[in-house]
Parts: C-alpha cells; sequence; structure tokens
C-alpha cells in the first residue's frame, strides 16, 4: 500500500457505553493521510463522542482505534504519543482565560516538546499571522470576539504541528456573521493538506471542502459518500431525511 | 414611550441645596420617619455611655509609666504594664542578649518579602516558592541556634507574639500546598489516594483544634519508645498544619469545581500531562477564585494559634495572661488582653488587606473572563 492509500487513523468496531446508554454501535472508519471527513446526523447521534474517541478524550470498552500506527489501548504512552499527532478544536473554543492569546499558544509546545520561549513564540506569531489577528497576541481570551477566540484555538493547536485535526462543531457556538471567518481559516488548512475530522452542519462548508461525508445515527455510522453523491443521491431513507431538514429551512 | 420619560411634577426634584450636603445626609439616612428618628436617639446614647468612659479609662486617666501597679492612677488604664513588659509580650521567654537573632530573621523576611508587593504576579509566585525553600532554615537556625556559634535557646523558651508568627508562619506555609495535594486527591479517580483524602478531612475536620493539639501532646509520648521526645512545638507546628490543611483542602475543592470541563479537556487534547494540568491550566484559575476563603481560613489559623496555651507554649495570648499573674501587675487583665487583640488584629486586618490588593491586581489583569 503506497502512503496515500494507508490510513492514518483506523477504528474497528468501536463500542462505548455511558452507563446503560449504548452510544457508539460498531463504528469503522478509516481516514487516509490528508483526506477531510465531516460527520454530520442529528444530536445524539454519536458524533461527537466518536471523534473524542480518536485522542482519547473518551475512551471505548470495545474494538480498536489506531492513529498514525499507535494503537489507543489504554496504554498511557500511547496515549500520550495520539494527542502530540492530534490536535482538537472544540464547540466552546476552551481557550485558558487567565493567559494572554500567546500564553494560550506557547503552553503545550514548551512544556509538552520543552521548546524553547522563543521559539515558541516565533511559531506562535506565525500561526497567529496565518489565523489573521497577529495583533491580539498581547489581549486575553476574553476580550476577543468568538469568532477571534476559535480562531486562537486553532493557532494553539497547531502550535503542536498535528497530523491530524479534530473539529467538534466548531461554528456551533458562534454568532452567524463570525462563522465565515472561522470556515475559512479551515479551508485555507484543508487546502495545505492537513488530514481533518470536522464534526459540523456547515453544509456548504462539506459540500466544499470534505473528501468523505459520513452520517450518523444513533450511534451508528449510517452512509459514508463522497459529497457529490452524499447530498445528490443518498442512499438511505433516515440520510435522505436528515438532509431534507437541514437543508430546507 | 415620550410621556414616560417626562418627569410628573410630583417627580421633579428640589433644590440642590436640600437634596445634597450633610443636612440632607442626616435627614436621609437617620431621622427620614420617627422610628429611623428613634433608633439613631437610642444607638447615640449606646455610643455616648460605651465610648466616652472607655475614652477616659484608655486615654484621658491612664498612666503610660510606671515599675509596677502601685504607680498606676486608679480609674485609668496602666499602660505602663506593656511598656515594662513588651519585651516579653514579643518575645516570651527568648533571652534578652540574643532577641536580636528573632529580630534578624523577621527584618530578612520582610525584606525577602518586598518583591510580593511588585504587581508582577509571575515572578511573584517564582520568588514566594523560592522563599518557602530558603527562609525555614535560615529563620531555625537564628531561632534556635546552636550552629555558627550562636547560643541555643530552647523552644520552650520561645513565647509572645513571636511564636504566635512562627506556629501561624509554618501553618500558612505548609496548609496551602497540603490543602491542594488533599483537594487534588479527593476529587482523584484513583479510589485509594481518594479514600485517604476523603478520611483524613473529614477526621481532621470532624475534631477540634484543641483535641488535635492535646492529642499531640499527650499521647502522641505514650507511643514513642521510652527515651524519644519530640518536640512540643514541633508536635504542635505538626497539628496546626495538618488542622488548616484539611480546612484548606475543602477550600480549595470549592475552586477546583469551579472550572469548566471545557480546560481539562482543552489541556489533554494538547498532551499535557495531568501535574502540567494542575499547575499550569487548572490551579492558576481555581485558586484565584477562591482567594477570599483561602485568606478566611488563614486568619482563623492565624488566631486558632492561641490554643497552643493548652498544652503549655506561651503565644502572645497565652503571654497575656501569664503576665497578669504577675503580683507586682495583679488585676490588670484588661490591658493585657487588649494588647494582645490589638497584636492579633494588626495581623489579620493586614492579611485581608493585601488579599483585597491580590485579587484587585489580578482583576485589572483580565478586564472579562
Amino acid at each position: 500500500m503506497s502512503a496515500d492509500t494507508d490510513p492514518i487513523i483506523v477504528m474497528r468496531d468501536v463500542h462505548k457505553w455511558f452507563g446503560e446508554f449504548h452510544v457508539l454501535r460498531g463504528i469503522d472508519l478509516d481516514v487516509r493521510r490528508s483526506e477531510k471527513v465531516v460527520i454530520c446526523g442529528p444530536s445524539g447521534s454519536g458524533k461527537s463522542t466518536l471523534i473524542r474517541c480518536i485522542n482519547g478524550l473518551e475512551d471505548y470498552q470495545r474494538g480498536e482505534i489506531v492513529v498514525d500506527g499507535i494503537p489507543l489501548d489504554g496504554d498511557v504512552k500511547h496515549l500520550d504519543a495520539v494527542r502530540r499527532e492530534v490536535g482538537m478544536v472544540f464547540q466552546q473554543f476552551n481557550l485558558f482565560p487567565h493567559l494572554t492569546v500567546l500564553e494560550n499558544l506557547i503552553l503545550a509546545p514548551m512544556y509538552v516538546k520543552h521548546m524553547p520561549r522563543r521559539e515558541a513564540e516565533e511559531l506562535a506569531m506565525q500561526l497567529l499571522e496565518r489565523v489573521k489577528i497577529p495583533e491580539q497576541a498581547h489581549k486575553y481570551p476574553g476580550q476577543l470576539s468568538g469568532g477571534q477566540q476559535q480562531r486562537v484555538a486553532i493557532a494553539r493547536a497547531l502550535c503542536m504541528r498535528p497530523k491530524i485535526m479534530l473539529f467538534d462543531e466548531p461554528t456551533s457556538a458562534l454568532d452567524p456573521e463570525m462563522v465565515k471567518e472561522v470556515l475559512d481559516v479551515m479551508i485555507e488548512l484543508a487546502e495545505e493538506g492537513m488530514t481533518m475530522v470536522v464534526v459540523t452542519h456547515e453544509m456548504g462548508f462539506a459540500r466544499s471542502v470534505a473528501d468523505t461525508m459520513v452520517f450518523m445515527d444513533q450511534g451508528e455510522i449510517v452512509e459514508k459518500a463522497p459529497p457529490s453523491e452524499f447530498f445528490t443521491n443518498p442512499r438511505s431513507e433516515r440520510t435522505k431525511l436528515f438532509l431534507s431538514q437541514i437543508l430546507h429551512h | 414611550m415620550a410621556e414616560a420619560v417626562r418627569p410628573r411634577p410630583s417627580e421633579v426634584l428640589p433644590p440642590v441645596t436640600e437634596r445634597i450636603g450633610p443636612l440632607a445626609w442626616l435627614r436621609h439616612n437617620l431621622f427620614s420617619t420617627w422610628y429611623d428618628t428613634l433608633l439613631t436617639l437610642v444607638v447615640l446614647w449606646l455610643l455616648y455611655v460605651t465610648l466616652v468612659p472607655f475614652f477616659e479609662w484608655a486615654v484621658l486617666n491612664a498612666t503610660l509609666s510606671g515599675e509596677s501597679k502601685d504607680d498606676c492612677a486608679p480609674g485609668g488604664a496602666c499602660w505602663a504594664l506593656i511598656r515594662v513588659r513588651f519585651g516579653q509580650y514579643m518575645f516570651g521567654l527568648y533571652p534578652d542578649s540574643e532577641r536580636w537573632r528573632v529580630v534578624l530573621a523577621f527584618a530578612i523576611l520582610v525584606a525577602a518579602m518586598v518583591p510580593l508587593f511588585l504587581p508582577r504576579m509571575k515572578r511573584r509566585i517564582a520568588w514566594a516558592v523560592a522563599l518557602i525553600l530558603w527562609y525555614p532554615p535560615v529563620a531555625y537556625v537564628l531561632f534556635a541556634g546552636g550552629w555558627f556559634g550562636l547560643e541555643p535557646v530552647e523552644t520552650a523558651n520561645w513565647g509572645g507574639l513571636f511564636l504566635t508568627l512562627v506556629i501561624a508562619g509554618v501553618g500558612i506555609t505548609t496548609s496551602l500546598p497540603l490543602g491542594i495535594l488533599l483537594a487534588l486527591g479527593r476529587r482523584s479517580e484513583m479510589p485509594t489516594v481518594r479514600a485517604v483524602c476523603i478520611v483524613f478531612i473529614e477526621v481532621v475536620r470532624g475534631v477540634p483544634l484543641v483535641t488535635v493539639l492535646f492529642m499531640a501532646s499527650v499521647m502522641l509520648p505514650l507511643f514513642l519508645p521510652p527515651g524519644v521526645t519530640i518536640d512540643k512545638l514541633l508536635r504542635a507546628l505538626v497539628g496546626v498544619s495538618l488542622f488548616a490543611s484539611a480546612y484548606m483542602a475543602e477550600v480549595v475543592r470549592g475552586g477546583l469545581q469551579a472550572i469548566p470541563k471545557g480546560q481539562y479537556e482543552a489541556a489533554m487534547a494538547l498532551g499535557l500531562s495531568y501535574w502540567q494540568m494542575m499547575r499550569l491550566v487548572v490551579l492558576p484559575q481555581a485558586l484565584r477564585l477562591v482567594i477570599p476563603g483561602i485568606v478566611n481560613t488563614f486568619i482563623g489559623l492565624f488566631k486558632d494559634t492561641s490554643l497552643v496555651t493548652i498544652i503549655g507554649l506561651y503565644d502572645l495570648l497565652g503571654m497575656a495572661r501569664l503576665i497578669t499573674t504577675d503580683p507586682a501587675w495583679l488585676g490588670r487583665h484588661a490591658e493585657s488582653y487588649l494588647f494582645a487583640a490589638f497584636g492579633f488584629w494588626v495581623f489579620c486586618f493586614a492579611m485581608s488587606r493585601y488579599s483585597m490588593y491580590v485579587e484587585k491586581v489580578l482583576a485589572a489583569g483580565r478586564e472579562r473572563r
């Protein structure tokens, strides 16, 4: 197999229970290097849980997940190794409010990768340029708009030079006028060849960026197809229903 | 809408002179109704019957110098007592010729603490941590002697405000880190760690400090092999520190619970280890939230140090009582206790003001969350 087809994320028959509740029911998913996967589905379908399993924020009870050759098998060393490779952006930004934007960015490079402060700051400023808010470096997160905070959060994740970026509904907590500035950054990132797994309801973004659309319902992957097929000719009734609900309003 | 904005005649305010100024203030706040007037008069009368005699006793009829109670004028405070015994209030039975060592040690501490009052928080924490590491050995050598030709002074002779500050200082500097560890342990996912922390916190909080001190002083020697003794002061220090750390743990836990789960998740997703996450992300936010509670515990601890009297150590309050048993000053309780109370108040008030200052500095650092 060439590097291109060799999957960087492998999920095999992954099951997860929250107590009695069976959240993930046998997930099989492969993500290739540079592939952009967009996951959609009704709330409670398990899509957030799925991507949180990829960097070990959630554990799972059955099956197997391997990220860039490292199995997530409960071994703490493996977990740490996977988290160095995988960046994550959250719905609620989760910036550290007691640190400035710059300090938010340099924290992990300095303490996890032991990068010298000056080097970390240079890297951070480069990334802030990339998300187009270098002038906010010395402000605190609470002084920024939601869109700016989310772009800082993306830059913070990129500071660890991850191979994979996970986005958990990155625009759902934003005011409508700020959605575009965040999506633009994500589109740019996609064009640079980042491997991305995105949970989102932004179907315009999905249509233009995704290589693969995944539709989840009740803990299962119902449909998996390239966007051209997924939007024009969905096979499953559940997908059709979901698409009609979110596209026609 | 415009209708509502225009004031109706009854709402037109009276002329400025009737609205502001001391007379208007008095009328508005003290005499606005008949029962306000009555309350005001009663309070004024109470103040008159208590403060005037106190002022006469404490200031007008007070005696400032003298060698015994016989030199003091009747009906007035005998501050001469404080003056004559000032050294004992400060140092207890610490030998006169060696008191400079205590003064020197505190002077070093004050000098070393100056940077803590400069408004740059990051350096401040690093400095405080360094101070906690190097200062205790220095202070111990100066206080106890025995090294560098310093004459040894037994801890039994330590006393007065000096002893109060030693116990409170040790209690404060050990209870915060211990309390943080206990709070983290109580929220740990490891069942054994959690159980140990919960049991410790609940047992220690469930008994009075007097009991802890009494156990440390009377019971502990029973369990030690004969001939082995642990210094009485050391036992008191351990008792006070453990006691305070149990309270501190609950204060800190309150702060930890206020930190959203997303902060932990973001830190973990970035690859920070558990201790890095706590030290860099969670605790700085959690501790900031509970500064008032932490200082509250410190102040309580400071005053609790006076309980060491029951195991035969003479802190500021114990010294104040001991001095009144001197036949030369018999019966002069009020002066002695008032002076002790003043001593406690000065330090507690200073801590309270400092905490307000720290909160203000931190709040200025970020205008809003």
